[in-house]
């Protein structure tokens, strides 16, 4: 039976650039549909009835929501090529990637969306979180250690967000967090990568786009 | 022979959610309870980062996070399987226990909080107990793992034993049988599984630690 495999999506979405990520390491051919967010598909509505949330997998009509849940069933399903996650389950409680989901992503969030006091406090934590991340990763080429693995395609999609949170709050990433950046430019090397996340540029002019929209400025 | 030692507070139902899955295993351990006011030195060293409960030890190998205990768990020891082999059930199951880690801290914030933002609270957890009626026990299932309890039943604990409790301290009324009969069917099922009827915290215990640390809460809060 041929395999059908269809990815609910939103281009400058962090979480989906994930799954697209997860399928292209496998090589897996897909069916990218592009959702209007402001007018969501009764596709959309049907298969994430309690979130109405991108990014939605569906494999064979049946869909998977939540973007770490998507990497770990696409690990799974098509597990004869470049593994994600460690098969030590020891290790695999080890990795996590839920402080990315819980802190990262809120506090850049901050960034671009305040302003005044409000905006340097959260541009303070957001570094300390991103200098957290690079002690995790140490020396390593990678979180998963010598090959890419689950936790960089659960991070890496915030690289494509960098020049917008960087110009959005007059800082440079790279100053302050010079191994992470080392880290992200080598994962871009990566095909899976590079085609799955968007221009840097493209995403900063999106965001000045919702800060017009949010009445930021 | 493997260690297996557990690091809990008898008051959390996410410390209880460990204990029932090395239960329902037949996982022996040992049990250490731990004063959340003045945690232990190991605790510390074994959670650093958030320093909390519980914390798995096996073979002096730290685990924390009781929804990455409960997969650790599953796939050490396989007999009786708390997650479906099928990768697409598994995701399902998986879903419905991040919506249950993601929501679950809404029924202590109940207690935590008045007035407004109490009201705000309770709003939000009844709107989590529709999403529950309407989206995760279709089908007329005895429970969310089916004809047995699975790691989905056990991650959604709070809303079986401890939202009862923290309505009846604060005087909500927010989980009704009519309103939700579904939920309600599988909280009776739930309670009734011997492993689970025979450990569950003392509700009468409960409401009393409560009250206490609902007054050293108001005290703080005003001084």
């Amino acid at each position: 039976m041929a395999e059908e495999v269809v990815l609910l999506d939103f281009w400058p979405s962090l979480f989906g650039m994930r799954s697209r990520i997860a399928l292209a390491e496998k090589g897996i051919k897909y069916e990218y549909k592009e959702e209007d967010l402001r007018n969501k598909s009764a596709l959309l509505l049907q298969m994430n009835p309690v979130h109405k949330k991108i990014p939605v997998l569906i494999h064979n009509g049946k869909p998977v929501c939540e973007s770490l849940i998507q990497v770990q069933y696409i690990d799974e399903v098509w597990h004869d090529k470049a593994p994600l996650l460690p098969s030590d389950p020891y290790q695999k409680a080890t990795v996590r990637a839920d402080y990315i989901d819980k802190k990262i992503y809120d506090l850049g969030s901050r960034v671009w969306k305040t302003k005044g006091e409000e905006q340097a406090t959260a541009k303070k934590e957001f570094i300390e979180s991103l200098k957290l991340i690079e002690k995790e990763l140490g020396d390593k080429p990678y979180f998963g250690g010598e090959s890419f693995g689950y936790v960089d395609v659960a991070f890496i999609p915030f690289y494509s967000w960098f020049y917008a949170y960087e110009k959005c709050g007059n800082f440079s990433i790279e100053a302050e967090c010079p191994k992470l950046i080392a880290w992200a430019k080598r994962c871009m090397q990566k095909e899976s990568v590079a085609k799955s996340l968007p221009d840097q540029q493209k995403v900063y002019d999106f965001i000045l786009q919702m800060k017009k929209h949010f009445g930021i400025e | 022979m493997a260690v297996v030692k557990l690091f809990g507070a008898w008051l959390s139902p996410y410390c209880y959610r460990v204990i029932w899955a090395l239960k329902l295993k037949g996982i022996a351990y040992e049990y250490i309870e731990e004063d959340l006011s003045n945690k232990s030195p190991l605790l510390l060293q074994y959670n650093p980062i958030h320093k909390k409960i519980p914390v798995l030890l096996h073979d002096d190998k730290p685990i924390c996070e009781s929804t990455v205990i409960l997969r650790y768990i599953d796939e050490i020891w396989p007999q009786n399987p708390l997650l479906p082999a099928d990768p697409h059930e598994r995701a399902v199951a998986l879903f419905w226990i991040k919506f249950a880690d993601d929501k679950s801290p809404l029924i202590s914030k109940l207690f935590r909080t008045d007035g407004e933002e109490q009201q705000a609270v309770a709003k939000e957890c009844f709107e989590m107990l529709e999403v529950l009626e309407e989206h995760a026990l279709i089908g007329g299932k005895k429970f969310f793992g089916g004809d047995e309890i699975n790691m989905v039943d056990i991650a959604f604990c709070s809303v079986a034993h401890w939202l009862g409790v923290i309505e009846d301290f604060a005087g909500l009324k927010i989980f009704e049988p009519h309103k939700f009969p579904r939920l309600n069917s599988w909280i009776q099922n739930f309670k009734s599984v011997p492993v689970i009827k025979d450990n569950l915290p003392d509700t009468d215990k409960m409401l009393a630690l409560l009250k206490r640390r609902r007054e050293m809460l108001l005290a703080s809060k005003s001084s």
